[in-house]
């Protein structure tokens, strides 16, 4: 079957101006350049519809980056996206329109992508209404209907956004996204933001929605225990790469690569008490300068000479699931 | 200075710290109190604007204005420290009282190298040379993980990562070997294996010198693996406290039962979670009673009083009129 979203050797850089302190050293003459952050690295990946993907990985790995790509909000340098098998930048008027519109994207801070001077009606009502999808005589009980959906109540809609709670705003923000008749929803931590006792709410939200309107995500967050719970499949990034995919059960039951293995025993968990903390040892590497062959090996336990020089291709090692690692093939052929 | 080896490090006793706002009193802390020993950690979990941060500001006198301790106890090693001077809480502070902060950077200065800022730090508080004191910073560095310290001396805080920072901030925080460490979600803003990283210094520091360390977070998993004893607060008050193991073993509030039950963990694999109903109520002029009223299903008319905390029986205690059992199975 064809996938709703695929990606092919999806790549993004971002060319980053030295900063105050480096631009200063500079002037003084030290050697600085302008510096390449290869944020996105050739990624393939595919979401069918239905699927609930997780995507999971440390600060600044690329997640968002990948996220953005792929709700059109940001350009990349190379590679291309397919939306239901059509190469979007091959689309063009009301498909391009509707591709677009299709997708999209729940951010981390509701707020920052509300606009503090629209009341919600208006941020909830203007995009269909611009797009045509809802007549003007029809608009003041659609937007009622979605904050309905959201468990908000129509009333709010004459308020503005900052006259609400973080988890109320959030229900804004998916409220506007879902006015447009959305067929894919990108989750940017979508949770992180909000209390303790309010994530669970909007989770629920989230479930529910999926089954309401049949809807195919891809959940981005750094919490793994929410992803367990919510993902059908999950992908794990490391430094611009996707190093294992793995249906949610079987990849938290037996990860296959080493960060996968390291970053989940890592994870805290209620029924670990006074638990010996044994970390994996050093930094998260720059991006800008990632170790040349696998970018895991100068923390992985398993590091060999060809993991030094050569980079892991993504592989399948069992139906339905990849992996990124040379061990695989020792192991395997 | 004295130590008496038996009693507490840290007692707070009906700590009341409140912010008076034009548009009314925040209750921000309500009637607190806890104890911590000597190499013992506590957990202070609860969500955000629970009156975490501010109950650790007042330990260490970092109230200003329109904040001010209103009334209650807070006895470090037996002495007292509300009403006490600046000057001698000065003193205490980065000495025998150290605060981690969220953000590195409220610890570090950014135009001093690291080098200085921790000989300095030494300095402040004892009188040894300036080798003695560089010595000492650069094993502390290495204490906390950071690799090739020396080098790391002579760096300024930007650059560095955020864990890195961090890292030096926990070192300093430990200079002087302070009896009473007050972490406030140091590790929030960073990735899991960092986190844990810091969390394995701390444990090993402390378990090493004996300083009693209160661990501040909104996550319960996290003080779940470190911390012996955890107090749930819930709008400005320790709605509930005990050892690690009966908090989430089981829980009698009905605030903290809600939340132990809603982690993914304990539900079963993409259905609804068990939720909380509800939203956090305003500290800002709360209504008298119970403040977990709006969003408890056991609420009654009783719970129109306001509950105090029951008498703690093996330092176990919840302040709820209908506590309930909870027998956690995950
Ligand atoms: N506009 C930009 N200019 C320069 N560099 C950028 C830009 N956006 C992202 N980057 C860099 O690209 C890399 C990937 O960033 P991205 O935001 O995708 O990470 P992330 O996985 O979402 O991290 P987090 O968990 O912190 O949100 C990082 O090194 C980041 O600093
Ligand atoms: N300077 C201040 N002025 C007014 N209210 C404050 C101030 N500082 C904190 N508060 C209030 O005190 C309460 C507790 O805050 P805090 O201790 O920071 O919460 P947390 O548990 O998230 O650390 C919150 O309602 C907060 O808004
Ligand atoms: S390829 Fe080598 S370094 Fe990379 S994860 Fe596998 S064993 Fe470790
Ligand atoms: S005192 Fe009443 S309202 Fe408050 S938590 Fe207990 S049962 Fe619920
Ligand atoms: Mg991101
Ligand atoms: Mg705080």
């Amino acid at each position: 079957m064809t996938p709703m979203v695929e990606t092919k050797e999806l790549t993004k850089r971002f060319v980053k101006r030295p900063d105050l302190a480096g631009r200063i050293a500079g002037k003084l003459g030290a050697n600085v350049h302008e510096q390449v952050v290869h944020a996105v690295d050739g990624v393939d990946l595919q979401v069918a519809k239905g699927e609930v993907v997780g995507l999971v990985g440390e600060s600044g790995c690329g997640k968002s980056t990948i996220g953005r790509m792929i709700a059109g909000i940001l350009e990349p340098t190379s590679g291309h996206i397919s939306f239901k098998g059509q190469n979007v930048d091959e689309l063009e008027g009301d498909e391009a329109q509707r591709a677009k519109l299709a997708v999209q994207m729940i951010f981390q801070d509701p707020f920052a992508s509300l606009n503090p001077r629209q009341r919600v009606a208006g941020v909830i009502g203007e995009a269909p209404l611009v797009h045509g999808i809802v007549p003007r005589n029809e608009l003041n009980g659609y937007v009622d209907e979605m904050l309905n959906r959201v468990g908000l109540d129509p009333e709010f809609k004459r308020r503005y956004p900052h006259q609400f709670s973080g988890g109320q705003r959030q229900r804004i923000g998916i409220a506007r996204a879902l006015a447009v008749r959305p067929e894919f929803l990108v989750c940017d931590e979508a949770i992180a933001a909000l209390d303790v006792s309010i994530q669970a709410q909007v989770l629920n939200l989230f479930m529910d929605l999926r089954e309401e309107f049949d809807l195919t995500y891809l959940f981005i967050s750094h919490d793994l225990g929410v992803v367990e719970h919510i993902s059908d499949r999950v992908m794990i990034m490391y430094l611009g790469r996707i190093v294992e995919s793995a249906p949610a059960e079987e990849l938290f039951a037996k990860p296959n690569h080493p960060y996968a293995q390291a970053l989940l025993a890592e994870v805290p968990r209620l029924d670990q008490r006074k638990r010996d903390f044994h970390p994996i040892k050093g930094e998260i590497p720059s991006a800008m300068n990632p170790p040349k062959g696998c970018h895991f090996h100068p923390r992985c336990p398993h590091a060999f000479d060809r993991c030094r020089t050569e980079a892991p291709a993504l592989k399948e090692i069992a139906p339905g699931r990849l992996s990124a690692c040379h061990l695989n093939d020792n192991n395997g052929a | 200075m004295t130590t008496k080896k038996k009693g507490p490090t840290l007692s707070v006793h009906d700590l009341r710290t409140h912010f008076h706002t034009k548009a009314g009193v925040v209750k921000a802390v309500d009637d607190v109190s806890f104890d911590v020993k000597g190499g013992q950690v506590m957990g202070l979990v609860g969500e955000s604007g629970s009156g975490k941060s501010v109950t650790g500001f007042s330990i260490v006198g970092l109230i200003d204005p329109p904040g001010r301790v209103v009334s209650g106890s807070i006895k470090f090693k037996g002495e007292e420290l509300v009403g006490a001077s600046e000057e001698r809480l000065q003193k205490l502070r980065g000495n025998r009282i150290a605060m981690i902060f969220q953000d590195p950077m409220m610890t570090l200065n950014p135009v001093l190298r690291i080098d200085t800022q921790m000989t300095e730090a030494i300095k402040a508080h004892r009188d040894v040379d300036a080798q003695t004191a560089w010595e000492e910073a650069r094993d502390a560095l290495g204490q906390v993980g950071i690799p090739s310290p020396e080098e790391r001396l002579k760096t300024y805080p930007h650059q560095l990562s955020g864990g890195m920072r961090q890292r030096v901030a926990i070192a300093i925080a430990f200079l002087n070997k302070p009896d009473l460490i007050i972490a406030d979600e140091p590790t929030t803003a960073l990735d899991v294996t960092i986190q844990s990283q810091i969390i394995h210094e701390a444990q090993t520091l402390c378990r090493k010198t004996g300083t009693a360390l209160i661990w501040i977070t909104h996550d319960l998993a996290v003080v779940a693996g470190l911390a012996d004893h955890i107090c749930v607060m819930y709008a400005g008050r320790i709605v509930e406290e005990g050892k690690a193991d009966d908090i989430i073993d089981r829980p009698l509030h009905p605030y903290t039962i809600g939340l132990i039950g809603s982690v993914p963990s304990h539900n079963k694999r993409g259905q609804r979670l068990n939720q909380i109903p509800g939203m956090t109520p305003s500290l800002l002029n709360l209504p008298p009673g119970c403040a977990f009223r709006n969003r408890c299903k056991f609420d009654d008319g009783e719970c129109l009083d306001e509950p105090g905390p029951t008498r703690p029986v093996r330092g176990r205690s919840v302040r709820c009129f209908h506590p309930q059992r909870m027998e956690v199975t995950s």
